[in-house]
Order: C-alpha cells, then structure tokens, then sequence
C-alpha cells in the first residue's frame, strides 16, 4: 500500500471542488455533474442522495478513477489525483491501495474462497500470500464472518456476502471507500447492520465513505447528508442517529 | 499471489473436464488420422523389406508389380540371372482377391512365390515353410486363418501350414502366399466353361486342327490353357554390387523396368499413397480449425460468462497481464486435458483398427505443440474481450 505524501490532517479524506463532467459532446451532450463541492472527513460516512438520473453514479466513477472529469479538483487522503487532468500515474495502483469499492451486489469472484476474496488485494499490491490472507482474517474476524473464511462464495447468505465485499474493500486500508446502494437488496436489519459496520470501519480505520442511497431505512443514520439533483449537490444535517 | 486460472478450473472442474473431454476425443481422431498415415506408409516400408530384394524387374513402361499392374514372361528370370553382380532372381506374382474364409470373404492380397527365393515370406509366428510343391499356404495373422485351416482360392483349396504377421499389401490387405506355379494358374485360370469353348472354336478352326497334322491341336490347347506370366522378378544383388548399376543394365539390354529400394519407395509413398496422403491432410487441417474453433469458442463463451467478474477485478486494480494469463492459461489448461485424453484414447482405440495405426511419439510430440499454439491462439479472441471490459462496468448505472 502506498502511503500519501503527508499533509495537514484536515486536508485528509475527500475533498471535491467544482467538479464538473459532461457526456458526450455537442447537442446530445448530458451535463451529469455540474460544479460539485464535496468534503468527507477521515472516519467520518456520508450519505449521498438523490433520484435516479441525477449524477449520483457518475460521481463516484469520477472519485474511481473510471472515468475522466471534465473540469474540476479532486483530492484524495490529501493528495490531489485530479486537476485538469489525472495527477496520478497508475489510475490502476491508485484504485487498487486507496479506494475501497462496494457495490449494490456484492460481486465477489465466485472461484475464489472467502478468504481470498479479500487477501486478493493486498495480493494484487504485492504482498505475500500469508500476510494478505492473515489480513484477510483480520478483517473478516472483525466483521464478524471468520467462520466462514473458507466457504465458497455460493454458500453464503446474501449478507454475509455484503460483509465480505466490505472486508475486501477495506483490504488494502484505503482513505476511501465508495459504496454505490450498498444496502439495496437487504431488509431493514440487515441494511442497517450493514451501516453500523460501515460506521465501526470508518472511525476504527480512519476511512472517509460516501454512500449513495436512495435507501429511506438508513438514511436517518448519516450525520450528514450531500442530496444531488442534476448535477448540482446541497450539503444538509442528516438525523445521525446511533444503530443499535 | 494466487493463479486465478487454476482457481477458477478448480472451482467448475465439471465442465471443465467434460470440455476438455470432448476436445480430446477430437485431438484422439487427429492423432489416429496421422497414424492411419504412418501405417500406410509403414505398411509400404515393410512390403517392400519383407519382400527381401534390392531389384523389382518389372513390364516396361509401368510402375508395378504394386502400383500398376506388370505382366513380363515367366523365363525372364533366367536371362537377368546371367547378368553381371545379380546373385539371386525370382518370379513372384500378386494377386489382390477375395478368399473364403467360412462364411466370409477375406480380402487378400495371394502372392506366388518360389522356395528359397527372394519373395518368401521370412520370418513365421507359426507353422513351417512350404515344402510340398502345390496347394499349400503361409497367411498372415491378419487373415483370421489358424494352422491347419484350409483356404479356397479359385478352384482349389490350400491348406495353411505358417503363418506371418505384419505382411500386407500397400493397400494393407494381408498376404496369402502360395507356390509360384498354383498362383499362376490362379491368376490366369479360365473357369470350365471358358475352356471347353475355346477348345470348340480352336478345333472348329481348319488352319490350327489340320487333319494331316496329329498332335496339333492338343498342343495348341495345352499352351492356351497354361499361363507363362509373372508380375515381376525380384532379384538380389551379390554383395558389394550396387543395385542402381545392375538396374540400368536391365533397362538397357532386356526392355524392361527395373526399381530399385529407394525408387520402389517412391513410387509407393510419393504416388500411390499420395492422394490417400492428400484426403488424410485435407481431414488433418480440418480437425485442426474444428478444434481451434471450439477451444475459442469454449474460451471466449467462458469468459463471456465471467465479464463481471473482470470488471471486479479490473475496478480493484488486476492488471490487464494478470488478466490475458488468467484466460490463456485456461486454454492451455483445455489443450492439456484435450490432449491427454485424445493421446489416451487414440492409444486405445488404435488396435481396433482393420488397417494398421501407427502411433508415432514424433506425431504426438508435434500434436502436442499443436494443440498448445492453437488453444493459446484461441484464445486471443476471448482475451480481446476481456480487455475491453470497462472497469466502470462494475459500478454499473
Ligand atoms: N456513459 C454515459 N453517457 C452518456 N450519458 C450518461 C452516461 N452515464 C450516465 N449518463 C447520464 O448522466 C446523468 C447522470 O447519470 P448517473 O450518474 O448514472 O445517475 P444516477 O446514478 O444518480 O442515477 C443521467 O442523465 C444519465 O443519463
Ligand atoms: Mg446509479
């Protein structure tokens, strides 16, 4: 894992300036972003909220490092990787050691056990294979999945798979993770488990997260709460409430 | 790091080897599809060694006795044993026919031979050598005969008493060998009824049954009714005389054809195995673009299958190498499985075979790189796809 050159703390985390990014070009251009300002303290979960088609998606490829901006700063653990063009090298290395992903679906690799689903990572950043699968434990022990370290991905529950995509995408300690509707499929209980882990890892590892949701049952747990509506976001104060 | 190939043939090792299975049994076809060809020529090779001459003196102007039908006088023989640097020289004669073998036809190939010649049958698995001059046989394994059985050819019956193995014919049909003077008269032999009307048009005849002339028409049915002819003269050059020498003197003084070994060989696998050669090669290059086709087409439908998944891995930082190995390892892997199983069971069902397959370890070797090139190219088209995936595919919409 590459550590970040060092900064003042409080440039730590995600900070987005003026982004803006356009599809296409001429007529038929969609303007899906349009001068965003965003700020996500270490350890601190954000949410992200808005109807369909209003850019949600489009900004976290753009924090991904998926797809190009068109204008703007982005900076990340307190580097800028964004500005007027990537500021990064290895678009790959940088999504491999400092972001996290987790998706609507938990999209593990169905041919590799539990355990290696999350050692893959640090695997990928070339450590060796005791160490990334003793990390893999780790994490899973934390996330209350150990037992099923050498389970196939098939036999698992559809939350045990959430928990194990959030062990993978803390696998490498990234400052960031982006978690695309991560609670969608699951009941109430679960997606609020899924919350609570999410708010455990970010203040136990000092990771910022943005969470887009349109999800109404964990909504009440951010603190605060970015709404985007075409392309523009509005910052408000989220209820914060504690899951028990 | 782990090999990402090897977990995911572990994982659905199924379909894996039942792909791999079904490949194989086509890489079994192509392996035996050479080894019919080898055996051709193999059968050739051992024609023309267990024939045991350095010389075919054959007709003028034809390529036989094996490629082309030969008919030359049956005392030629003596006229080449009395040229300089020959040390034996015999008649033989072939003859490919159907015998009886019980209720079955055998295809045969019946050569007539003399004892002690060049032309006998070498080595026997069973039995003796022919020591009575008339209506015994030496057979080759391959004909079904046992010791003891009796062989009708034509109008007489023969009775085994050696038998040989590997002696067949180039077109692989097994040897029957009979003494020279019975294969000639069954070669040439009229039936009864053929007989008894030439015998009533010569005597109807007043130039050839003259009634002052006692004895000539006997003599004329005898010599019509008796066959001088042999295909060829198998002769044997004295030691320190080179074959080629010998052979031009033939063709020079005796207007005839005369082959050496290596010209023999030649004209059996250059010309008359060459379109049997050609029809095995046309089946050689078209196994070969039906398996690559399937191996790209499992290797691509596989990773196709798995688009997702790359995007996965692609999104958390997989390098594009890391991924093209996953894929060409999983097509090697499919040649792997394809080849053992073809090797094996070409190994296996090659015996069934009516003709002789000769499997050599050269073919194999040069199948084996192959099916390697093949499958690594195969699967370029499914690389091509995996590399386009777009890792923002992962987040989706
Ligand atoms: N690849 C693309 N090409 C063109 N337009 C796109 C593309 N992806 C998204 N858009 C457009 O950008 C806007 C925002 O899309 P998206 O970020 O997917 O929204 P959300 O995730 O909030 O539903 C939409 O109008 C969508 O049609
Ligand atoms: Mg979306």
């Amino acid at each position: 894992m590459m550590e970040p050159a060092m900064e003042p703390a409080m440039d730590k985390g995600i900070h987005i300036e003026g982004l803006s990014k356009r599809y296409g070009a001429g007529d038929t251009a969609v303007d899906a972003l349009k001068e965003v300002n965003m700020s996500v303290a270490p350890g601190e979960v954000i949410g992200l909220v808005g109807p369909s088609g209003s850019g949600k998606t489009t900004l976290l490829k753009c924090l991904g490092a998926v797809i190009e901006p068109t204008r703007g700063r982005m900076t990340l653990g307190g580097e800028v990787i964004y500005e007027q063009g990537w500021k990064i090298p290895d678009l790959r290395a940088l999504r491999r050691d400092r972001i996290g992903f987790v998706f609507q679906a938990p999209y593990l690799i169905p041919f590799l056990d539990v355990t290696d689903n999350v050692a893959l990572l640090p695997m990928l950043a070339g450590r060796s294979n005791s160490e990334s699968r003793a990390r893999a434990l780790e994490l899973l022990q934390t996330l209350d999945v150990a037992h099923r370290a050498r389970a196939q991905i098939s036999e698992l529950s559809g939350g045990e798979q959430q928990r194990v995509s959030i062990a993978r995408a803390l696998a490498n300690r990234p400052p960031v993770i982006l978690a695309d509707e991560p609670t969608a499929p699951l009941d109430s209980e679960r997606a609020l488990t899924v919350m609570r882990i999410l708010n455990q890892m970010a203040r136990q590892y000092q990771t910022a997260i943005i969470v887009v949701t349109h999800d109404e049952k964990i909504i009440p747990t951010f603190k605060r709460i970015y709404h985007i509506r075409d392309g523009r976001t509005v910052e408000e104060a989220g209820e914060g409430r504690e899951i028990s | 790091m782990i090999n990402l190939a090897g977990r995911d043939i572990l994982h659905s090792w199924g379909k894996f080897v039942l792909t791999g299975m079904g490949l194989g049994l086509l890489i079994g076809v192509t392996l035996t599809m050479a080894g019919v060809y080898r055996g051709m020529v193999d059968d050739a090779k051992v024609l023309l060694t267990n024939s045991g001459a350095d010389l075919w003196v054959v007709q003028k102007d034809t390529q036989g006795p094996y490629a082309e039908s030969s008919s030359i006088k049956d005392d030629v023989y003596r006229q080449i044993l009395g040229l300089a640097g020959v040390a034996r020289a015999a008649n033989v004669t072939y003859l490919t026919m159907q015998v009886r073998h019980g209720d079955k036809d055998e295809r045969t190939m019946v050569v007539g031979f003399e004892p002690d010649q060049p032309g006998e049958p070498g080595y026997l698995v069973a039995g003796r050598r022919l020591v009575r001059g008339h209506y015994e046989a030496i057979a080759d394994v391959k004909t079904g005969f046992r010791l003891g059985e009796r062989i009708r050819i034509r109008r007489h019956d023969y009775e085994v008493v050696g038998l040989t193995s590997r002696m067949v014919s180039s077109g692989g049909d097994p040897m029957v060998f009979i003494p020279l003077k019975d294969a000639q008269e069954a070669q040439f032999l009229k039936d009864n009824d053929a007989i008894i009307g030439d015998r009533a048009r010569t005597a109807a005849n007043p130039s050839l049954n003259r009634p002052g002339v006692p004895g000539l028409l006997d003599a004329i049915n005898a010599s019509q009714s008796s066959n001088r002819n042999v295909n060829a003269v198998l002769v044997r050059v004295e030691a320190g005389t080179a074959p080629d020498a010998v052979a031009k003197e033939i063709r020079r003084w005796k207007h005839l054809e005369a082959y050496t070994g290596t010209q023999m060989e030649d004209i059996l696998i250059a010309k008359l195995i060459a379109t049997a050669a050609k029809q095995i090669g046309m089946f050689l290059a078209i196994l070969v673009i039906v398996s690559a086709a399937i191996v790209a087409f499992i290797i691509y439908t596989m990773t196709l299958g798995k688009i997702r998944e790359i995007a996965v891995l692609k999104l958390i930082g997989t390098h594009n190498r890391t991924i093209s190995a996953m894929i060409l390892q999983q097509a090697v892997g499919l040649g792997l499985i394809g080849f053992a199983v073809g090797k094996i069971a070409a190994t296996l069902w090659a015996p069934a075979f009516p003709k002789f397959v000769l499997l050599e370890p050269a073919d194999a070797i040069s199948g084996f790189v192959i099916v390697m090139v093949v499958c690594a190219l195969a699967s370029t088209l499914a690389i091509h796809a995996a590399l386009k995936v777009d890792p923002a595919e992962a987040i989706g919409g």
